[in-house]
């Protein structure tokens, strides 16, 4: 190697390094949030008793902090029920954000489903995929009682079978060969 | 009564179009008379006075060409041929440029009056709409020009694609555009969220989740965009700070490229002219004078 060659790499390197410097600091602060769990949060929504196994009660409660209305998600809860083999002390949460792109759905008491506005996904009384293009069942919140009333906390996902898994965008399938796919994201809490 | 027009004098002489061969004023003409035999007749104070502040913008002028030599560059830009059959098809990109420099320009003024705070976005736009002088009509320019220059965008896309115009030896201009497309579709995407009201909110959360159907990526692009994994206050920090820092300087140095690839390449013509045959070059025995000396001799042997 030239003297002029050591020097060119030494100086090409130097300000490989400088600029390093400069962007990856910059770019670690933009992608951090991808690694950044924040904390569990659980909300009171009111006591046992106004929770039965037949219908869903509608609730309205924070997910995300500091930015006001835009922070609330809403969930029906339902008490356990024996039908479902589930325990009556427990009690159900189901996410109303629709697993196809994330619109609002509605509880429809007459026809006992779960109905999306946008692009016409139905779910049944359970949360399961019954029609159009939701690609799974309804994510559900963890739930638990504390000094009588129901307090829900972080959301999780379910396979079409609806056994938990971490919580997942709408659009991305659970289950399977989906869970590689679609890995769970470090900014999401472990299932239940 | 003589057709009104400017004075050579106010076109500074580096930017004049350059006199046709034979015009009046070139070599042809005649030459000047001997200064000391017959000196031109001495002026007065006031006429002087005159031609020097006729010739001010001149100077100023010739004084910055001296220091940058940007005339050659100038002319060389804007006297530049362009091909028969250009028509109004090929203005659709000066017409993208002019949607992206209202964008800009009112974007700047917006920016005098938003508030990018989840909080207090939404009451910021109220207050630019409702209490803000002309506020409504700015808005509305940037809001409905975004339209105006997605539609012309791909409009002049179409117009490269059909005249064939992304061939050699245009293709990287080609790609260039095509970065500046989805630049273009970043910036109404992540624009559309910052009114934060019900119908840019939920477009963001579909549009999030669009991203996120990726396999393996698509989980972590929607998590990067949101900053976490709910849509929340430092989401529209983020797009805020994307739709008028990041992508406007990248839109910015894309579109000179753009640019400089079009001057440097010139324009094609519209597919449906055929080329024209060169003529065949006369002999030199036919030409005028041709028969005596031998000169052009060489490149008659060679033909």
């Amino acid at each position: 190697m030239t003297r002029r060659k050591a020097f060119t790499v030494a100086a090409q390197g130097l300000g490989g390094l400088a600029g390093a410097a400069i962007v990856l600091p910059a770019v670690g602060f933009a992608v951090a949030p991808i690694f950044h769990r924040g904390k569990e949060r659980w909300e009171a929504v009111g006591p046992t008793s106004d929770f039965v196994e037949k219908t869903y009660r509608q609730v309205v409660f924070t997910e995300t902090e500091g930015i006001g209305d835009a922070g609330k998600v809403t969930a029906y809860i339902r008490r356990g029920s024996k039908t479902f083999d589930e325990d009556p002390n427990t009690f159900v949460a189901v996410s109303n954000r629709c697993a196809h792109l994330g619109c609002p759905v509605r509880f429809v008491e007459a026809a006992g489903n779960f109905i999306c506005p946008c692009h016409g996904g139905v779910y049944d009384f359970e949360g399961k995929r019954i029609g159009g293009p939701p690609v799974r069942p309804l994510d559900q919140f963890q739930t638990r009682v504390r000094n009588g009333k129901v307090e829900v906390g972080p959301r999780y996902s379910v396979t079409s079978q609806l056994e938990p898994v971490r919580a997942r965008d709408p659009g991305e399938f659970t289950g399977g060969i989906w869970e590689y796919l679609y890995p769970p994201r470090p900014s999401t809490f472990p299932a239940p | 009564m003589p057709k009104p027009k400017l004075p050579d004098s106010i076109v500074p002489a580096p930017l004049r179009k350059p006199a046709k061969p034979g015009a009046a004023g070139t070599a042809k003409g005649k030459a000047p008379a001997d200064l000391k035999t017959s000196p031109p007749p001495r002026k007065g104070d006031v006429e002087r006075l005159t031609d020097r502040a006729v010739e001010a913008p001149v100077d100023v002028l010739a004084w910055v060409d001296q220091r940058t030599a940007a005339s050659g560059i100038l002319t060389g830009m804007l006297f530049r041929k362009v091909p028969k059959g250009t028509n109004w098809f090929y203005t659709l990109g000066s017409a993208t440029l002019f949607a992206f420099i209202v964008q800009a320009t009112t974007g700047v003024f917006l920016a005098m009056f938003y508030t990018p705070s989840a909080t207090q976005a939404y009451a910021s736009i109220s207050h630019i709409n409702n209490e803000v002088p002309l506020g409504a009509l700015v808005h509305g320019m940037h809001k409905w020009g975004s339209s105006v220059m997605v539609i012309l965008i791909f409009l002049h896309m179409g117009r490269t694609f059909f005249f064939g115009a992304y061939k050699y030896p245009r293709e990287l201009n080609w790609v260039i555009g095509v970065v500046l497309l989805i630049l273009t579709m970043t910036m109404a995407f992540t624009g559309y969220l910052l009114p934060f009201d019900q119908r840019s909110f939920w477009a963001s959360i579909v549009g999030i989740n669009i991203n996120g159907t990726g396999p393996i990526v698509g989980p972590y692009l929607s998590d990067f965009l949101r900053a976490g994994p709910e849509l929340g206050a430092t989401t529209l920090s983020r797009f805020y700070a994307i739709h008028m820092l990041l992508v406007p300087g990248a839109i910015i140095a894309l579109i000179g490229a753009h640019m400089y690839l079009v001057m440097k390449l010139g324009t094609t013509a519209p597919p449906w002219l055929k080329a024209e045959r060169p003529k065949p070059a006369t002999p030199v025995s036919q030409l005028d004078g041709g028969a005596e000396g031998d000169a052009g001799g060489n490149g008659a042997a060679g033909a």
